[in-house]
């Protein structure tokens, strides 16, 4: 009974402590400018700005200088299917490929199209003709565009002059002798192809991770800064018990985190009108482990932490890294297996491909167990790495005092201005 | 000139003695160098993984499946039973795309009448998604036209009719500079600067912050003589010198070393990197004197930085931006620096056309004179307040 009893204020005791140790660090968080900025205004303010950056999804109307020798009929009528395509703008014929150059070099046109003067003759004469598309590289989406609305519009002439080589076919027939086999192209999960509903949920993802890790790292620094040993670990009534600390400073960062990620993973999306095809459950379930690991992540991180604000200089410039290295946008599959493995130690990688597919592509918890069990494991692990840190910074701030103590006690007398130290409670349980 | 070298040399000292320089200004931009060089070091993805949906089961559709397989960027990973099988394996991750032959495609091809066939391509994977969607479609195409091909060269026509007939109008496409799609060309190139330019500009405005941090900045602008010009110069030439040095390396690496695109020649590219050094330099002086708090300083800086990456228009084109923002892109070094690498290595086209990017990191550089004032009464008078 006597244990039990024992037992239960031990558990009241620490609870309290628990308590005290996350209202503190709550407390502390409101107060800080710097943390609030990575912690409310950076996940409130980032999304906004990213989405209005790709707001249009695609590129439209990319302008393109028409070098038009053959000038017939049928070769105006290219360049004016061309024109008429969605992601293709004639912006000008030009004379000569010299003109069409000049337009490339001022930037007015981001490819030139040239219709080589025996286009429609080699046609009349059943040879193949050749369209020479020349496109700035200086941006992919360029290329793709007027690669694109070239080759359909060469399939569409195409499968019109065929008919014309074959008079007298049956409707069936001609498709038939144009296309044997059909084909259709389903893009899924991306019906547009469009930047933002690609990249923006894998941008939300590193928000959170990024401004966690800028965040607690922030908050570490500066009780670095305000302990006069640069501990830290304050030595503190309540400061006893590792458990506790960790717990505590983790409930805390979590109670801030839970509203930021609601808005983030669940809000963003739907305001953006981009897919959001997971059940809410199901981000709830994925959240949890995600925040968890990010949390104790940036705590072992923070404790490398010695000034305010060595954090901005070490954290930021991952964010590209850890973005591509996640394989969002160069493909997992040509990850170098090195880089692959080190992929694994950030929560970020499984973060974001747990979260595109069960945002954007309806995945459910069991597919993407991969990731979600990763995240549990991210979470332990980082949670005891924690644990070792934060107990050798504790148990060095301790040493430190005994040591002092001990150097003012053999200085002065006993009752020394040290006295009001926080010390009179037992070092010995860590 | 003695008091400006004596400002530098304090911080020459003072750059060597603190560990985060060092990490600022050698490691970490090394190991970005390294990260992403060998991280898109195949240039183009190779074998993606496909899944193959065949309701089919002949010869034909297990032919389509090995020409498909053949392809350089796609790889069949794995069959699958039904199309709900296959879009769960993608939902996985396991697989990019998937190709789907329905029953009855060949019999229907032996009978003469048009078959269908499909495939599925997962966006959500953009560069994945357009590099499945790309030898899928050629697939289909080629399936089509060998069928056709079949057919002609039965009827008595030549190889040449036949592919006349097949594909009369063929689109021959140059991709100027870059002919093998070079992922690492389009990315590395402006990516490894962006990623300098965030650290220039953070390292100028930590350096400048931490002596007001520190009490240290009355002592700074002493030992320059209270002249801001000269201890502000003093202190961020041995900076410029490191990491146009830094830069000048990264510059070797891509152009020299590994030979990407560079029709200006190196030395064209280096004048523009070190541009491009002051210029962030110039933006972080201004942006401490905006906000002289470190923290929020450097706030700021990584801020704005972080943001250059996107609103550069390497990846997204400004063009299909909101106006707005077409606008405000100017205001990012990165954007500059963007069209001038575009402009002079890719292009190499002169500066004829591209003179207001050189005017506009010109004025980056140049900022600090027009809050050099604010900025010296601020270090005199602002005391940190944590």
């Amino acid at each position: 009974m006597n244990v039990l009893k024992r037992y239960f204020a031990y558990l009241r005791q620490a609870s309290h402590d628990l308590g005290w140790i996350c209202w503190r660090e709550l407390r502390l968080t409101v107060r800080d400018q710097g943390v609030l900025i990575f912690f409310l205004l950076v996940p409130l303010a980032y999304p906004l700005v990213y989405a209005f950056i790709y707001t249009n999804e695609v590129v439209r109307d990319v302008p393109v200088a028409v070098v038009d020798d053959s000038r017939t009929s049928r070769s105006r009528l290219y360049v004016r299917h061309l024109d008429a395509s969605p992601d293709v703008h004639v912006a000008a014929w030009c004379a000569d490929m010299d003109e069409a150059r000049q337009m490339m070099r001022r930037r007015e046109a981001y490819g030139i199209v040239y219709l080589p003067e025996n286009f429609n003759d080699e046609l009349v004469r059943g040879r193949q003709a050749c369209v020479k598309v020349f496109c700035d590289m200086s941006g992919l989406l360029y290329y793709k565009a007027l690669l694109a609305a070239n080759t359909y519009v060469s399939l569409d002439m195409n499968a019109d002059i065929k008919m014309n080589y074959q008079p007298g076919l049956t409707e069936e027939q001609e498709k038939i002798l144009t296309q044997p086999i059909a084909y259709e192209e389903v893009s899924l999960y991306n019906p547009q192809n469009g930047f933002a509903a690609f990249l923006i949920p894998a941008v939300l993802v590193l928000v959170i991770h990024q401004t966690l890790l800028l965040g607690i790292g922030l908050s570490a620094g500066t009780a670095r800064e305000h302990n006069s040993y640069a501990e830290l670990v304050p030595v503190n009534r309540h400061f006893n018990g590792l458990l506790r600390i960790v717990f505590g400073k983790g409930l805390a960062y979590l109670l801030v985190y839970v509203p930021v990620a609601v808005y983030v993973l669940g809000v963003v999306p739907r305001l953006f009108r981009l897919n959001h095809l997971g059940a809410p459950a199901t981000l709830g379930a994925f959240a949890v482990p995600f925040l968890l690991a990010t949390i104790f992540f940036a705590m072992t991180v923070s404790v490398a932490m010695r000034r305010r604000e060595t954090c901005i200089l070490l954290i930021v410039f991952t964010s590209v890294p850890l973005l591509f290295i996640s394989g969002v946008s160069w493909p997992r599959s040509a990850v170098p297996t090195f880089w692959q493995a080190v992929s694994y130690l950030f929560p970020s990688t499984f973060g974001i491909n747990g979260y595109i597919r069960i945002n954007s592509m309806g995945a459910t918890l069991p597919q993407v167990s991969f990731e979600w069990y990763g995240l549990w494991a991210q979470a332990v692990f980082y949670f005891l790495t924690t644990c070792v840190f934060y107990r050798a910074q504790i148990i060095a701030s301790r040493r430190r005092l005994i040591a002092h103590y001990k150097a003012m006690k053999a200085a002065h007398t006993p009752f020394g201005d040290m006295q009001r130290d926080e010390r009179t409670h037992s070092p010995s349980q860590p | 000139m003695t008091r400006l070298f004596h400002v530098a040399r304090r911080e020459v000292r003072r750059l060597a003695s603190h560990p985060i320089y060092w990490f600022c200004m050698l490691a970490a931009p090394l190991l970005c160098l390294v990260f992403f060089l060998t991280l898109m070091g195949s240039g183009l993805p190779t074998n993606l993984p496909l899944g193959l949906v065949d309701d089919d089961g002949s010869t034909t559709s297990r032919q389509l499946a090995r020409n498909l397989d053949a392809f350089q960027q796609s790889d069949i990973v794995a069959q699958f039973p039904t199309v709900s099988e296959a879009r769960k394996a993608m939902q996985r991750g396991e697989i990019y795309g998937f190709y789907y032959i329905p029953e009855g495609t060949s019999r229907k091809a032996l009978r003469q009448e048009q078959a269908t066939v499909s495939f599925y391509m997962n966006y959500s994977y953009l560069i994945a998604g357009s590099l499945v969607f790309r030898d899928m479609k050629t697939m289909s195409e080629l399936a089509s036209g060998a069928a056709v091909q079949q057919v002609m060269l039965a009827r008595g026509a030549t190889e040449a009719q036949a592919m006349a007939l097949l594909q009369p109008i063929v689109v021959d496409t140059h991709p100027i500079s870059n002919p093998w799609l070079n992922y690492s060309v389009y990315l590395s190139n402006t990516l490894l600067p962006g990623v300098l330019m965030l650290f220039i500009t953070m390292v100028t405005v930590y350096s400048i912050g931490i002596e007001v941090k520190e009490g240290t900045a009355r002592e700074w602008l002493a030992t320059g003589g209270f002249s801001l010009t000269q201890s502000l110069v003093g202190k961020l030439l041995p900076q410029t010198v490191a990491f146009v040095l830094l830069w000048g390396l990264v510059d070797v690496v891509l152009y020299a070393w590994l030979r990407f695109p560079c029709l200006c020649g190196l030395p064209v590219m280096l004048g523009v990197s070190a541009l491009g050094v002051v210029a962030a330099q110039g933006l972080g002086v201004f942006m401490f004197a905006a906000l002289p708090t470190l923290r929020l300083g450097l706030s700021f800086a990584s801020l704005w930085g972080v943001i250059s990456f996107s609103i550069s228009g390497m990846s997204f084109p400004v063009m299909a931006m909101h106006p707005i923002l077409q606008g405000l892109c100017n205001l990012f070094p990165l954007r500059h620096y963007f069209l001038l690498y575009v402009n002079f290595a890719l292009n190499g086209y002169g500066a004829a056309d591209i003179w207001p990017n050189l005017v506009g990191l010109a004025a980056f550089a140049l900022l600090p004179l027009a809050v050099g004032w604010h900025l010296k009464r601020t270090l005199l008078t602002v005391k940190y307040i944590p």
